[in-house]
């Protein structure tokens, strides 16, 4: 069942204004910082929009809250941690969880916590700040952030353990993941889709971004997952291919509701709203400016960008 | 040694126990008869969760039930919980401080399974986890009493497990307690640390060498990490001739490693022998022919204390197997897995 009703064209204009955000943020950022992981923002950018601002159900926030200064690894000497959840509400059993799993895509989840009016905008200031939450590569205590993640493949088993124990207590929020398609060449995400599928966790719904790059290239020239559609089926899923950058797509696929785990390969281009970045393909990993000159066209091309 | 024999301690005390706990849950890699777990996924089904065999996903899911309050009991194989699942213990279950219970079976050479089962240098690799507690059982009323310290515990706890034919060697009235040696004897000749299997492997000797005219200060150790217990301090600093720790582990990274380190750390200035499994591999055998292949039994605990003593002890094999009061390990155990 796919709820029309709500995909109104403010909505989705809402959606294309935060995606435009997060991508100029993003390019800001990289242009000030000479480096960032720019083409997660292209190749992402109205994923997270969707999520933060329609698809997860999320206890509001009053305002933006500001990032927290480091506060200690968990540990017995530090009962006070707590985790970035705080920036996705109070839980509730209602509400929903989101698992990032390509921790990398840190810079990203920022951006959308600021354009969603979840983090204050200064917070960014603290990237990658010694002694800041603020991490380039986003650790549980980092804002968005609910587990520790980043070793890719462990999220969608940990989803797993929160939606299972949800159920056990009753919970009616969905868990949400978000992945990155370099996940699927990790065994432990296969063990983890044969698992959910057997315990029945259709709470969980999981959005790929399928970029179909990973550090070193193409995938299909690294080590090709496809045809990814077919194989997540074969594992008991309920799976629905769109683009990526299709909002009325992802909120429509977003909203369905399945009777199995539900996972939306969403297909995208990592230059995506950045043209000139288009130059670096296939090598988008990590994007540092190699000379004034690259660095101007990119400063050029953030002046131009407007909605 | 007064000893009698525990035919599967863990298999009716667990589910007993877990009666009145519904955080506790269990989680299974299709080793649930061979880790004495069957009795409580028969009495509560809705609480035992089969994974597979996917120890990856199985540690990264059990952190996901411990962050939303429930404590997941992982039973299977030591090798299968620290080896082939280690980054997602790392990262799933050790970083966040869980309070995941690591239920590892077949400690060292406990196992006639060889290289592929015998867990001989998991204390070593887990000792530097951070925020990890490790609990090594030494006999039936610990593998029972283990469950309340390790339910104590906020983060996530390993545990070296017995199964099967377990000796009862201390009384069920005394449980083990966190952190704390059991003093077996005491003397100030030498100083004798054991356990796990080996402390029964000790107490075999001990008797003999006290009639030698040996004081002997044993104690039996059952936690690894934190391995701060003044009492074992006490015991370094009083030795005569020095210390001797045997250990169903790699002479790395174990019981002896935590020794040498306490002793430093005291600058306590004397000889230190470590017995166990001198860095290497073991392979398919019973316990009894491994541990005298490795030198980990009574006779090589004697050779070891005359190396420290200077002394000529003239004990015998003999003297020492009827001493054995149980033979303890039937042919039907090394068949199980």
């Amino acid at each position: 069942m796919i709820n029309k009703s709500l995909d109104s064209n403010q909505e989705i204009k809402l959606v294309e204004k935060i995606a435009f955000g997060i991508r100029r943020r993003v390019l800001s950022h990289t242009i000030n910082k000479n480096g960032g992981y720019l083409s997660q923002a292209c190749s992402s950018a109205e994923i997270f929009a969707s999520l933060y601002s329609s698809l997860l159900h999320l206890a509001p926030l009053d305002q933006p809250l500001p990032s927290r200064d480091f506060i200690g690894v968990p540990g017995p000497k530090n009962p006070e941690y707590i985790t970035g959840a705080e920036f996705h509400g109070i839980k509730g059993s209602k509400f929903d969880r989101l698992v990032v799993s390509p921790a990398h895509y840190a810079l990203v989840v920022y951006a959308a916590l600021i354009e969603v009016k979840r983090l204050t905008e200064e917070s960014l200031e603290n990237f990658n700040r010694d002694g800041s939450t603020i991490e380039m590569i986003g650790g549980e205590h980092s804002p968005g952030f609910e587990t520790t993640t980043g070793s890719l493949g462990q999220a969608l088993s940990q989803a797993g353990g929160i939606a299972l124990a949800r159920r056990l207590k009753g919970d009616t929020g969905l868990t949400w993941v978000f992945m990155s398609d370099g996940e699927f060449q990790e065994g432990q995400t296969w063990e983890a889709l044969s698992n959910i599928s057997f315990h029945n966790l259709n709470s969980i719904k999981v959005i790929v971004d399928v970029n179909g790059g990973q550090v070193d290239g193409l995938m299909k020239d690294i080590m090709s997952i496809e045809p990814l559609s077919d194989r997540v089926k074969a594992f008991g899923w309920e799976v629905d291919v769109i683009n990526g950058h299709d909002i009325v797509k992802l909120l429509g696929i977003g909203r369905k509701r399945t009777n199995k785990p539900h996972m939306v390969l969403a297909y995208t281009n990592s230059s995506q709203g950045i043209g000139v970045l288009a130059n670096r393909h296939p090598l988008y990993h990590y994007i540092r400016f190699t000379n004034e000159e690259e660095r101007k066209v990119y400063q050029e091309f953030l002046e131009t960008m407007k909605l | 040694m007064k000893a009698n024999i525990v035919i599967k301690p863990h298999l009716e005390n667990f589910a007993t126990w877990a009666t009145d706990k519904p955080e506790v849950l269990v989680l299974s890699a299709d080793l649930t008869n061979s880790c004495e777990v069957n009795l409580f996924r028969d009495k509560f089904p809705e609480r035992f969760f089969s994974v597979g065999m996917a120890e990856q996903n199985m540690l990264s899911f059990a952190s996901g039930l411990a962050r939303e309050g429930f404590e997941p009991w992982l039973h299977t194989f030591s090798v299968f919980l620290y080896r082939r699942p280690l980054d997602q213990l790392q990262l799933s279950v050790a970083y966040p401080n869980l309070p995941v219970r690591l239920i590892g079976f077949l400690p060292g050479v406990t196992t006639p399974g060889g290289v592929s089962h015998q867990a001989i240098d998991d204390l070593n690799v887990l000792r530097g986890v951070p925020n990890m507690t490790i609990l090594e059982m030494g006999d039936a009323t610990e593998v029972e009493s283990m469950l309340d310290v390790a339910h104590a515990i906020k983060g996530p706890v390993y545990i070296r497990m017995l199964r099967g034919e377990v000796l009862r060697i201390f009384p069920q009235s005394e449980p083990m307690i966190f952190n704390h040696a059991r003093v077996l004897s005491q003397g100030t000749d030498v100083t004798i640390l054991t356990s796990g299997i080996a402390t029964e492997e000790a107490l075999r000797v001990i008797p003999i060498l006290q009639r030698k005219g040996l004081k002997v200060n044993h104690l039996h150790i059952s936690t690894i990490k934190p391995f701060t217990d003044p009492q074992v301090v006490d015991a370094l600093h009083s030795s005569k001739h020095g210390v001797i720790t045997l250990e169903n582990h790699s002479v790395i990274g174990g019981l002896g490693t935590c020794v040498a380190e306490l002793m430093s750390e005291y600058g306590i200035g004397k000889r230190l022998l470590k017995l166990g499994l001198q860095d290497v591999y073991s392979h398919g055998a019973s316990q009894k022919y491994l541990l005298r292949e490795h030198e980990m039994d009574a006779i090589a605990l004697v050779a070891a204390v005359e190396r420290l003593t200077g002394m000529k002890l003239n004990i015998s094999n003999d003297e020492i197997q009827a001493n054995r009061e149980i033979q303890i390990h039937s042919s039907a155990k090394s068949e199980a897995l």
